[in-house]
């Protein structure tokens, strides 16, 4: 019995299938969390990191489109947006704090969102990006699903302002600890909402294995950030120029 | 867990219905976030499966950029000419937004403190 052209066929059938794409997504997300397990939950081994480069190692061996991923792969994408909602969770939970440091917190994520998005867009321009990839890179502190709604709006690429997304939060929750560090703040309050506003989800996912605290202040960031980017960008980019 | 799930879609949804309604600027989950976030606020108190299945989502929330943090691979050719401009701009405005969010809110937290002392 000749095995290789029923392999072969049944590739091609399964190609054709969400179920592929699916799996692959949960299987590398599984080890790269098996391995930041393994680092002792060093902020290097970012699980985000390690599951994309398997994926694209992945599909570029096999000479598979991103679409054809994507197809299957679109059933976990969709549910960052009710994660988005299920961030009022944990912000009604820390309620009580949020509203006697209201004042502080509001006038920090101002100027860390305008910080975050001035000087992306300043670098890049400073050093010839193109047009599109300023644009595409204006709202890249604030999480997916926001950033790219707030890309399409302003002129930039959705999808290039996805990957800008989450290499800006892999960046973040690596560097995290040892700026935060550098700069002597103890409290994970102010820790937790600092990598909240400058690196989204994938900052609050690794401040909530940090601590609980952390975690809710950065989630808070993180949905601030996100209001108050998709508010004022649009408005920044109209008033200062085509 | 299935009403609690039920519960987040419709708020998502409802955030979507208003957005596209009122031509509101801000996409549609941050609109339900809001709306839940009221809801709740309103009633007062959490529902244990609510709060089970918001955990279960958020503790995987890394999982869920995986998908669009592949799409890489349609940038390579962009990402190849302007990799220089790309990883500088994300490099320092991430580190910079995160030191001036920390700075402020210590600074602005221990001068309230430092006016209104502890009980």
């Amino acid at each position: 019995m000749n095995l290789a052209p029923r392999l072969g066929e049944i590739w091609v059938y399964l190609s054709a299938t969400p179920l592929l794409g699916l799996t692959l997504t949960l299987l590398a997300y599984q080890f790269a969390f098996w391995c930041y397990r393994r680092s002792g939950g060093s902020p290097l081994a970012n699980p985000v990191a390690i599951a994309v480069a398997i994926v694209v190692a992945l599909l570029s061996l096999t000479g598979t489109p991103y679409a054809t991923y994507f197809e299957g792969a679109q059933f976990v994408h969709f549910l960052l947006g009710p994660a988005t909602v299920a961030l009022a969770v944990p912000l009604y939970t820390q309620l009580p704090r949020l509203r006697r440091m209201a004042m502080p917190l509001l006038v920090a994520l101002l100027a860390g969102s305008l910080t975050a998005a001035a000087s992306a867009v300043a670098i890049g321009w400073a050093l010839g990006a193109s047009p599109e990839s300023i644009r595409s890179l204006a709202p890249k502190s604030v999480t997916t699903p926001i950033a790219m709604g707030i890309a399409e709006k302003i002129g930039g690429l959705p999808s290039l302002t996805a990957v800008l997304v989450v290499t800006t939060g892999i960046v973040g929750a690596v560097a995290a600890r040892l700026l935060l560090n550098a700069l002597r703040i103890d409290d994970h309050a102010v820790r937790g909402f600092a990598v909240g506003t400058a690196a989204h989800g994938i900052g609050t996912a690794r401040a909530f294995q940090v601590s609980e605290e952390a975690g809710a202040f950065s989630a808070l960031a993180m949905c601030l950030n996100g209001v108050a980017t998709a508010l004022l960008l649009p408005l920044l980019f109209r008033a200062l120029g085509p | 867990m299935l009403a609690a799930l039920t519960l987040l879609l419709l708020c998502q949804l409802a955030g979507e219905i208003l957005v596209q309604l009122l031509a509101l600027p801000v996409p549609g989950p941050v609109l339900g976030l809001v709306l839940l976030f009221a809801g709740l606020a309103a009633r007062g108190r959490i529902d244990a499966p609510l709060r089970d299945t918001a955990n279960t989502l958020l503790q995987h929330l890394s999982l869920l950029f995986v998908p669009a943090g592949a799409g890489v691979m349609i940038h390579a050719a962009r990402v190849a000419d302007e990799w220089l401009p790309l990883t500088l701009a994300l490099l320092g405005s991430t580190l910079l937004s995160m030191a001036v969010t920390a700075l402020c809110l210590k600074f602005l937290l221990r001068r309230r403190n430092a006016g209104s002392p502890r009980p």
